[in-house]
């Protein structure tokens, strides 16, 4: 369970991007936040992470305070979660096939198991024939997609998605949604940032909406309302 | 643990491999500092023995009574020996005395009459000593001054030496200051340089480090590839400065050894030459892992 109490986000000098968020996420769910462009998606999301820290209030994982854990033990929250960035963040120096790995190594995966589940992945998302292209080598989908393939690799409690649809033709967005969807339904709790009414209103499940730092609107099966 | 330091150094050597152009520019720029720091330490034994080449050209002489013992002078020379200070003690009996003043002076007839017309040989034994440094001559002195040797000494030729031998003194100690500081600089120089040029290679990975961490890898495991690849700079850098070093010697060292008698520099690269190689990698690994691990830090706490 993920608890945002009451957390404000102040970019100085001036730039209220969050204000009093309260917000529960359970374990398990499959929450879409919606809101148009500089509503603060990114920002309460990266408030996860720890990339920021809250102005004011808490985020908690369970009984753990997120403010509070340690900077030694903060890999150890961060492989919890499988991030995929607005702007992707594939390592520029590492193939498509190293960026999966890297994940994977990271948390202390074998040798046998990268190996094993590395081209799984990449097929999963149809890049296996792009392998060891570098991110520089790669279309801006395909990019995003090594970037998914990136976020599962390390079969994360929590997935984080921000806007991971941006760059992909309607074919590719709906395989990624129905991804998203099954690895919910195997147990991995999604949180899907996204301002693509299609998606929120296909989805049919949990939305909350954001408009300036607030929410506005909190729904199970939710609709897209905004223009 | 132990999956981990594989894995980090492949990927470091990857790495290494994969930025060659960079990589090449952080090695010339090592090597140099290696170079220079090699060279500089030639060049001290290059002054060492220049030194030492002076000070072999001085010396005291202790010249005894007519009468004394040749007993009695061994014997001084062997409590000679026994100190520390003291390199050498040549013996020059009355005999050899007279043979060395006849060979110098043979074409002075006037001399060699004199000489004739005496009847007993005038010329007095003398002990030729030489200290292992030129500022230890006054305490070899003042060890001559005690009763039992002032009985049969007739005298030292110290007090006329004396102002020769304190100037070569002064300059040998300065010359070898001035070599240890100016070795001392250029490595500091070098070791700045070095570390400037690693800090830019790892300024250009700073966005990939702030992604590694919010991927969640550990500190060491950022930081581990950038280390190795420090390490290969410097492992590399030295190969390439012996390669440069090598030839260089083997075409300079006769020449210097014709204006250097008993200098021979390629002789001594080649007799110390792991004690230099050990030195050259310990420089330049350390160089590069601990440059690696202080311009990292400045992106892990971000
Ligand atoms: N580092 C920053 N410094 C200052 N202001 C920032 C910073 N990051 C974001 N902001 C501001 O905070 C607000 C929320 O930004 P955020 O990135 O969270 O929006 P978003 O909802 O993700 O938008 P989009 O859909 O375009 O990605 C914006 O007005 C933005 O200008
Ligand atoms: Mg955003």
């Amino acid at each position: 369970m993920i608890v945002f109490n009451k957390v404000s986000k102040i970019y100085l000098p001036n730039c209220k991007a969050l204000d009093n968020i309260n917000l529960t996420i359970n374990s398990k769910e499959f929450v879409s936040i919606a809101g148009r462009s500089g509503a603060g998606k990114s920002t309460l999301i990266r408030l996860l992470i720890k990339e920021e820290f809250p102005t004011k209030g808490n985020i908690f994982w369970g009984k753990q305070d997120i403010g509070q854990i340690r900077d030694k033990d903060l890999p150890i929250w961060r492989r919890q979660i499988g991030m995929i960035f607005q702007d992707f963040r594939l390592l520029p120096n590492k193939t498509a096939y190293e960026n999966i790995a890297f994940a994977m190594e990271v948390s202390d995966w074998t040798k046998q198991e990268i190996e094993r589940d590395v081209p799984q992945l990449l097929k999963l998302v149809n890049l296996i024939d792009r392998a060891d292209h570098f991110p520089s080598q790669l279309s801006g989908g395909e990019q995003q997609r090594v970037a998914i393939a990136r976020a599962l690799a390390h079969r994360p409690d929590i997935l984080v998605a921000d806007e991971p649809t941006g760059n992909l033709d309607l074919l590719h967005t709906w395989e990624i949604i129905r991804l998203l969807i099954k690895i919910n339904e195997l147990g991995t709790t999604v949180i899907l940032s996204t301002h693509d009414r299609d998606i929120i209103n296909g989805l049919d499940k949990r939305v909350v909406t954001i408009e300036k730092g607030k929410i506005i609107k909190d729904d199970e099966n939710g609709k897209y309302i905004l223009f | 643990m132990f999956a981990s330091l594989i894995r980090v150094t492949k990927s470091g050597g990857l790495s290494f491999w994969r930025n060659k152009w960079l990589s090449v520019a952080t090695i010339i720029v090592m090597s140099l500092a290696i170079f220079g720091i090699t060279n500089l330490l030639l060049v001290n034994v290059l002054i060492d023995s220049l030194i030492t080449n002076l000070e072999d050209k001085i010396d005291i002489s202790v010249y005894f009574n007519l009468d004394t013992s040749e007993e009695q002078i061994l014997a001084t020379r062997d409590s000679l020996i026994e100190l520390s200070q003291v390199k050498s003690v040549e013996y020059i009996s009355t005999g050899e005395a007279l043979k060395n003043f006849k060979a110098k002076h043979q074409d002075n007839q006037v001399l060699m009459q004199s000489l004739q017309e005496l009847e007993t040989n005038p010329l007095e034994a003398a002990l030729n000593i030489k200290a292992q440094v030129a500022s230890q001559y006054e305490s070899i002195v003042n060890f001559l001054e005690k009763e039992e040797y002032q009985k049969v000494i007739d005298k030292i030729n110290y007090q006329e030496n004396r102002t020769v031998i304190a100037r070569l003194s002064s300059i040998t100690t300065t010359i070898r200051q001035v070599g240890f500081i100016g070795l001392a600089i250029l490595a500091i120089l070098a070791i700045l340089v070095t570390f400037n040029t690693i800090r830019l290679t790892i300024y250009s990975s700073r966005k990939e480090i702030k992604v590694m961490k919010l991927v969640g890898a550990s500190n060491w495991f950022i930081r581990g590839p950038f280390v190795i690849e420090g390490a290969i700079y410097g492992i590399v850098a030295v190969l390439a400065t012996l390669a440069v070093l090598f030839p260089l010697l083997w075409y300079l060292s006769p020449k210097i050894t014709t204006y250097l008698p008993g200098t021979d520099l390629l002789y001594f690269f080649q007799t110390n030459f792991i004690a230099l190689l050990l030195l050259q990698l310990l420089v330049g690994i350390v160089m590069g892992t601990v440059s690696s691990i202080i311009a990292v830090r400045r992106y892990l706490d971000a």
